[in-house]
């Protein structure tokens, strides 16, 4: 039993595993979290957004997708927790695994499934209600405990989300008067509050200012101790700074990936040099 | 010589590290910089200010030449004008309230019949319906509004009243048990204020679902995506997040639809049995202020009588102006607890 090591050292042992195909064994006791794909192609209609995606993402781990506009990486990452559903003329092949079972498979309902694959996206989506409203919109559609239950998640939500201090004495307030950074948080925090196992953030701060961009990071990393993240950015500081691991996306394909201080310093293919050195993209 | 330049504003949440996106309120608007010499401009600046204010200029002159003409209709009966339920053009004596309650009811009516039927109609054309049937069905709802008022009372005679008359009224009071309220209690007449209640509901329903389908379809997706992520079902996203995002919207779609009912005049003259009585029951004949007008105008016997059908427009005119006011406030009052969004 290895206790969730900080990824940092331990770059590739506990980590993602290269794609092409070759699976690490599972560990014995697999932290809950982790996330795979199998030869995962997707499509809008007749169009081919992904082709044929193997990738294993471990828990308790931050992985930045990377690549060009159009490359695939925000199709991807709504594919894990199927937001595609509702788009009509889109189909898959292949598996994307949560915890080794596959969460297209007939069985699984999605709204369980995206309770515990929570999503932040780029533009924070706060509901023109209060801020308590926000955060216990999860538990109350989910579930149906008593209101000193709900304050508790409400309350812990927003402390990991670190925007209690910020809130707390206007609760009753509406969402919409917090500043895009606060309101970001607070996507973060309603998305916690439903005790998700992964969390996908899809370019979280491209929107908000370097003070709030950092505020965001931090938060992220300290999320790490209990969550997967997977985070799509276009921002490459940022996935340098942030994240553990580092996937790169090019016209559909998963190119490259690895840990991410390997990734910025010697990548192995062409593309992604040139990528992360600003040659395009 | 005048120049104009047309500046966006900051891009809002765009890409990169700008500063962030400030108020909403901002998004889509351009500020107009005048440079150079403005004697067109101000020309034109004057000329539409002088139509801006032809308008509510026009509704003053109105209300007052209205209020003017029945001013001596108000003066001989006071209060009781509004209170009253004698309306009697032989012995001389006006009394508005059965056209009042009338007017009240049969909208109150309406709406209650027409705003799920509206919503119903709204979510599913916005949110379910396939997009080949979306557009066909939309505009056949839409053309319910292009039927002339007089159609409407038409079919109302020959279809509507039998059809009340014979299966509804007997199956409300009979069969459901209702016969013990006494909205649902008396004998079945045909010509009815349920008949000028279903008949308006009818009139209405397009007026309600099209605002309503709109707003809905103008929702982001990314309210939408929130609630879905969340764990949401379909009908929990519609209900829990699409909905009250359009709240406001749809409130004015209904106050739209009230106004309407309030006016309306020919179907309902041909329909509600124009008795200038205050029944409890439905099934029972009543008048409403516009019909009252309608059918008394045209043979107005006297001074005194041409005076109260004047005061009864404008007992209506106000009517409609309080109704509209409560509206207002309402769809201001949603907006406002959802955040300051403009309505």
């Amino acid at each position: 039993m290895t206790a969730p090591a900080p990824a940092a050292g331990a770059a590739g042992a506990a980590g993602v595993a290269a794609s092409g195909g070759m699976l690490r064994p599972p560990g014995s006791e697999a932290a809950r979290g982790s996330v795979a794909a199998r030869r995962f192609s997707f499509w809008y209609g007749a169009k081919q957004a992904l082709t044929e995606i193997d990738l294993d993402i471990a828990p308790r781990t931050i992985t930045a997708l990377i690549g060009p506009s159009g490359c695939g990486k925000s199709t991807f990452l709504r594919a894990v927790n199927r937001m595609h559903d509702l788009v009509p003329g889109t189909r898959h092949e292949g598996k994307i695994l949560l915890d080794g079972r596959d969460v297209y498979d007939p069985s699984v309902d999605p709204t369980t499934l995206r309770r515990r694959v929570g999503m932040v996206f780029q533009r924070w989506n706060c509901f023109p209600k209060s801020i308590y409203d926000n955060v216990a919109y999860g538990p109350r559609i989910n579930t149906s405990l008593p209101r000193a239950q709900l304050d508790q998640i409400v309350e812990a939500s927003l402390r990991r989300a670190a925007l209690w201090d910020e809130v707390k004495d206007r609760l009753r307030q509406s969402a919409l008067s917090l500043s895009g950074g606060q309101q970001q948080r607070l996507c973060i925090a309603r998305t916690l509050a439903n005790d998700p196992e992964v969390l996908l953030l899809d370019e979280p701060a491209s929107a908000l200012d370097p003070i709030a961009t950092q505020k965001i990071e931090e938060l992220i990393f300290e999320l790490k101790r209990e969550l997967t993240i997977v985070i799509v950015t276009h921002n490459l500081q940022q996935a340098a700074r942030a994240s553990d691991y580092t996937a790169f996306f090019y016209l559909g394909r998963l190119i490259e990936v690895g840990s991410t201080e390997r990734m910025f310093t010697a990548p192995r293919e062409e593309r992604t040099n040139s990528y992360i050195t600003g040659r395009f993209g | 010589m005048t120049s104009t330049t047309i500046e966006r504003p900051g891009r809002t949440g765009g890409p990169g590290t700008g500063p962030p996106a400030s108020t909403s309120a901002r998004r889509g608007r351009f500020r107009v910089r005048i440079t150079g010499s403005a004697i067109g401009d101000r020309v034109y600046g004057a000329a539409v200010t002088a139509f801006a204010i032809c308008v509510p200029l026009l509704l003053l002159l109105i209300a007052i030449e209205i209020a003017s003409a029945g001013w001596p209709a108000f003066r001989r009966f006071g209060f009781s004008f509004l209170t009253s339920s004698a309306w009697d053009p032989v012995k001389g004596t006006f009394g508005a309230a059965p056209a009042i309650y009338g007017t009240l009811v049969s909208s109150l009516l309406a709406l209650l019949l027409a705003t799920p039927l509206a919503l119903g109609v709204a979510v599913f054309l916005s949110e379910f319906a396939p997009r080949a049937i979306r557009q066909p069905v939309a505009f056949l709802v839409d053309l319910l509004a292009a039927i002339p008022s007089v159609v409407y009372g038409l079919w109302g005679i020959f279809v509507l009243v039998p059809v009340l008359r014979s299966p509804v009224m007997p199956f409300l009071r009979d069969t459901l048990h209702l016969g013990g309220i006494p909205l649902f209690s008396g004998p079945a007449y045909g010509p009815s204020m349920l008949a000028a209640g279903v008949i308006l509901a009818i009139m209405i329903l397009p007026y309600i679902s099209s605002v309503s389908r709109e707003v809905l379809l103008a929702v982001p997706r990314s309210q939408r995506e929130a609630a879905l992520a969340l764990g949401a079902t379909r009908w929990e996203t519609i209900s829990g997040a699409v909905i009250p995002f359009a709240k406001s919207g749809i409130i004015g779609g209904i106050i739209l639809g009230l106004g309407r009912a309030l006016g309306e005049t020919m179907a309902v003259t041909m329909l509600i049995g124009n008795r200038p009585q205050i029944s409890a029951s439905l099934f029972a004949p009543g008048y409403t202020m516009a019909s009252l007008i309608a059918n008394e105008f045209s043979e107005a016997s006297g001074d005194l009588h041409l005076s109260a059908l004047m005061a009864v427009g404008f007992t209506l005119f106000v009517i409609t102006l309080i109704v509209n006011g409560i509206a207002r406030w309402l769809v201001w009052q949603v907006s406002r607890s959802a955040g300051g969004r403009a309505g």
